[in-house]
């Protein structure tokens, strides 16, 4: 039945708890931060306990302005006759500015529920607001709720029900009397079609000379001239603008609310800003900074993360197995010793609770079940699939420390203190400090890298943090740089330990020198966007919506390589077994007569040879590395385990000496081989990536120049690496070491040279137009 | 003209007029920097650069550049 049908939407400041609300009522995994303006598109969902009531989330505004896509958003749905009521969420820590949303929510002529959130912790503070009191002032009901200990949500939905009934309400509050006869006078000169409840609405929006809504009143020459004189005398008369005026007026009625309805406990220091005082300090902020940033990533990567990633990936889903608990390890450990070159004999399973890797699992099961040892469904089974699916599972361990120590200083608050200290630095890039959020989860994966931009609002700056983001070294691309390092100097990860932070620099790098260079585009060009930015009091995350946090992260990586990184194992396993040998295509290992090195013959050598010119300037031509490339674009996390399979060493990882000397082996030079790797490290992500990023930019010609720009990008500083090192090295010289030299005196150019004149004219000529309407 | 960019940390200021145009000018606006608002410098960042208010209750960041816009006592 249509007519039981409820529509409710949701308003609110950002950071009022509206999200946290609405994961409460609707069970859905919004996405809840400390941060302000985490929903931007608006959500819709089912109550839990009624499924007639649709419940929209929209994003968290201050304002219904017409400047911002947030507010028109929000606004054009209010307007669009779809809900029946609002719930206007307020944090009652901060009565003054919340109610300013809810006073021009409360003038649109909905039937409005206030919701005061943060019940608990007004409380806390020992402050006391009248709720009866203020509901006479709003002329509208008001509940005190605490979506985070879930307290009076019920009865505000019956609230809300009754409400939802109701015709809706005529504002209560007014405005100075010389405001009120002038809006009086634009109300009577509204056309008779805007009904009853909304004009008021209108009749403050024509004062304000807000352009959306002139256009949508549409008035006739005379009426609407006779508005502005009316406007124009009374501006005079106050020595302001209308906006001013109106702006003005409106927190003039809240502090005279605010007087009558709340009690405020005498001021100490809160903890909040106790904390607060330590860690944005001038001095400590950013060694603090600095301190926390290196223990999280200890932790997340190279302790902790490490071992359990080590353990997913060699014993659980390789061939080692392990023992519960470690129980038998070291019996077993001392009988394989003992037992020397016959140590195969040894079965592990008679030292203790011996459970063996799910590879060899399979593979057993497999041959007893009549399959061919060796053969074509053993090979897709075991090295395609299972073994390419532990190589990524082997990183959501790490991935999942790394996203429960960032969620957690995202919920708390400390991210918006850390776009605090950063900006400075970020904005001589052309990006602000919110941009570094989106480049630390990248660090983690890229996928929910790049969704987390969708808290930067501009969109000049969130294009150009999405573009850039992947440059920084995802823990897909860590293998790479063990594979390099290992390569590079033949030493272990432990003693050569430098070199890793060298590819995180190269990566920072990427993102400055991008950011100097595209600000200077056209594409780019403008004023440096303002960066007013609420700074939330610190608190600790609610477990529920922090844990929802953390799967949501972890769960983007996790589909990634169950859909396209799955499918991908199995393509890349078929191309490099298949191929055409003596004549006749199939299943090379099948094939009589077939060398060793069989995959010279596959599919992937061919593809590989068709485009291996586009890296010859870079040093590296053979298929094989190209191979590397193409697999690297599906998934980095496929170029180690890929170059083991090309490069015939069995049971490749990233620390294996024998892997090294044949990766070594693919290139002319060692300028050749850091070229490959910085070319994979910084060119186009990996698919899940592209497609996040398609999603984000929610643009198809946006993507293509995001990734268009990414491997041009990595193509050039390949070249670089590779030309100068041939130069200054070996002393070659040949046409391409003029094409490096040029393309880098021209990047030096575009990096250092001012910021062009034609850079703020769009910019200039917008504003001249505003300012011209408002004149 | 002084502006909210020259009131130093620790010293509060009443705001006398609010400058520019357009989006920022309303936004800073909506947020309650308005003629006759009082507020206290809370802060600078480590890299002097912005600052950190207290204003109607509650924590804001802005940049100097941006302060720039608003008149002050």
């Amino acid at each position: 039945m249509a007519d039981s049908q409820i529509h409710v939407a949701l308003a609110g400041n950002p950071n009022c708890g509206k999200t946290t609300l609405l994961n409460l009522i609707t069970g859905a995994n919004g996405y809840v931060g400390n941060w302000p303006g985490v929903t931007v598109e608006k959500k819709e969902a089912k109550l839990l306990s009624d499924k007639n009531v649709t419940i929209t989330d929209l994003p968290g505004i201050y304002s219904l302005s017409p400047y911002s896509p947030e507010e028109q958003c929000s606004r054009d749905y209010l307007m669009s006759g779809e809900p029946d009521v609002v719930v206007q969420v307020v944090d009652a820590t901060n009565l003054e500015r919340n109610l300013y949303l809810a006073l021009q929510v409360i003038e649109t002529g909905l039937p409005v529920v206030v919701a005061l959130n943060m019940a608990d912790l007004v409380e806390k503070n020992g402050d006391k607001i009248d709720t009866d009191k203020l509901s006479k002032k709003l002329g509208c009901p008001v509940m005190m709720i605490s979506a985070l200990k879930n307290k009076g949500i019920k009865e505000l939905f019956e609230q809300v029900k009754k409400s939802a009934a109701s015709k809706g309400q005529v504002p209560e509050h007014k405005f100075d009397s010389s405001i009120e006869d002038v809006l009086d006078h634009i109300e009577n000169n509204l056309p008779a079609s805007v009904p009853a409840n909304k004009r008021r609405y209108y009749a403050v929006k024509l004062f304000e000379r807000d352009t959306d809504a002139c256009k949508l009143i549409n008035l006739t020459k005379e009426k609407a001239a006779r508005v502005e004189q009316l406007v124009a005398q009374c501006e005079q008369d106050c020595d302001d603008d209308a906006e001013s005026i109106i702006t003005g007026e409106r927190y003039g009625v809240i502090a005279h609310i605010i007087d009558e309805c709340l009690t405020k406990a005498p001021a100490k220091m809160s903890t909040s800003e106790k904390i607060d005082r330590m860690v944005t300090n001038r001095i400590l902020g950013l060694p603090i900074f600095v301190v926390i940033m290196f223990c999280v990533y200890y932790i997340a990567v190279s302790t902790l993360g490490g071992t359990v990633t080590d353990f997913t990936n060699d014993q659980l889903f390789g061939t080692d197995g392990w023992y519960v608990l470690g129980q038998g390890r070291d019996a077993y450990d001392a009988a394989v010793e003992a037992a020397g070159d016959n140590a195969d004999s040894v079965d592990p399973a008679e030292y203790g609770p011996y459970v063996p890797g799910i590879t060899t699992v399979v593979h057993d099961a497999l041959v007893a079940g009549g399959t061919e040892d060796g053969g074509l469904v053993d090979s897709l089974v075991c090295d395609g699939i299972v073994g390419g699916l532990g190589a990524i599972f082997g990183f959501v361990p790490q991935m999942f420390l790394l996203f429960v120590m960032l969620s957690f200083l995202e919920d708390c608050g400390y991210m918006a203190r850390v776009a605090f200290i950063m900006d400075r630095v970020f904005r001589r890039f052309g990006l602000s400090g919110k941009s570094f959020i989106p480049m630390l989860v990248s660090s983690g994966c890229g996928v929910p890298g790049v969704m987390a931009t969708k808290t930067i609002e501009n969109e000049k700056d969130r294009r150009m943090t999405v573009m850039t983001t992947t440059f920084i070294p995802c823990g897909a691309k860590l293998p790479i740089i063990a594979l390099l390092m290992g390569s590079i100097i033949g030493d272990s990860s432990t003693t050569a330990a430098w070199i890793s932070p060298l590819f995180y620099f190269l990566g920072v790098f990427a993102v400055i020198a991008s950011g100097l260079m595209l600000k200077k585009t056209k594409l780019f060009a403008g004023r440096p966007t303002p960066f007013v930015m609420e700074l939330p009091a610190y608190h600790f995350p609610a477990i529920r919506s922090w844990a929802l946090h953390v799967w949501e992260r972890c769960w983007a990586f996790i589909k990634k390589a169950g859909t396209v990184i799955f499918a991908s194992t199995v393509v890349v396993w078929f191309l490099s077994n298949f191929g055409s040998y003596n004549g006749s295509f199939g299943f090379l290992p099948a094939m009589d007569g077939i060398p060793e090195e069989f995959m010279d013959y596959s599919v992937l050598a061919m593809l590989g040879n068709l485009v291996a010119w586009i890296f010859a300037p870079l040093g590296f031509s053979t298929w094989q590395a190209t191979a590397l490339t193409v697999s690297g674009l599906v998934a980095k996390e496929n170029v180690v385990a890929t170059a083991g399979s090309l490069l015939s060493v069995a049971d490749a990882a990233e620390t294996d000496p024998s892997l090294w000397t044949a990766f070594a082996g693919m290139f002319p030079t060692m300028g050749a081989c850091v070229a490959f790797g910085a070319f994979n490290l910084l060119c186009a992500p990996c698919f899940a990536a592209m497609g996040t990023i398609r999603n984000q930019m929610d643009s198809g010609k946006w993507t293509a120049i995001a990734i268009g720009y990414e491997c041009a990008f990595a193509w050039v500083i390949g070249l670089f690496i590779n030309q100068f090192y041939n130069l200054l090295v070996l002393g070659q010289f040949g046409i391409w070491t003029i094409v490096a030299i040029v393309l880098l005196v021209a990047m030096l150019f575009q990096i250092f040279r001012p910021m062009p004149k034609h850079a703020w004219t769009d910019e200039d000529e917008t504003n001249a137009a505003s300012a011209a309407v408002s004149a | 003209m002084k502006t909210l960019g020259d009131v130093k940390v620790g010293e509060s200021s009443t705001i006398v007029k609010l400058h520019g145009e357009g989006a920022l000018r309303r936004h800073l606006m909506d947020l309650g920097l308005i003629k006759g608002t009082s507020f206290k410098v809370v802060k600078v960042a480590p890299l002097g650069d912005p600052v950190e208010i207290n204003v109607r209750g509650y924590e804001l960041s802005i940049r100097k550049e941006e302060a720039a816009v608003v008149e002050v006592q």
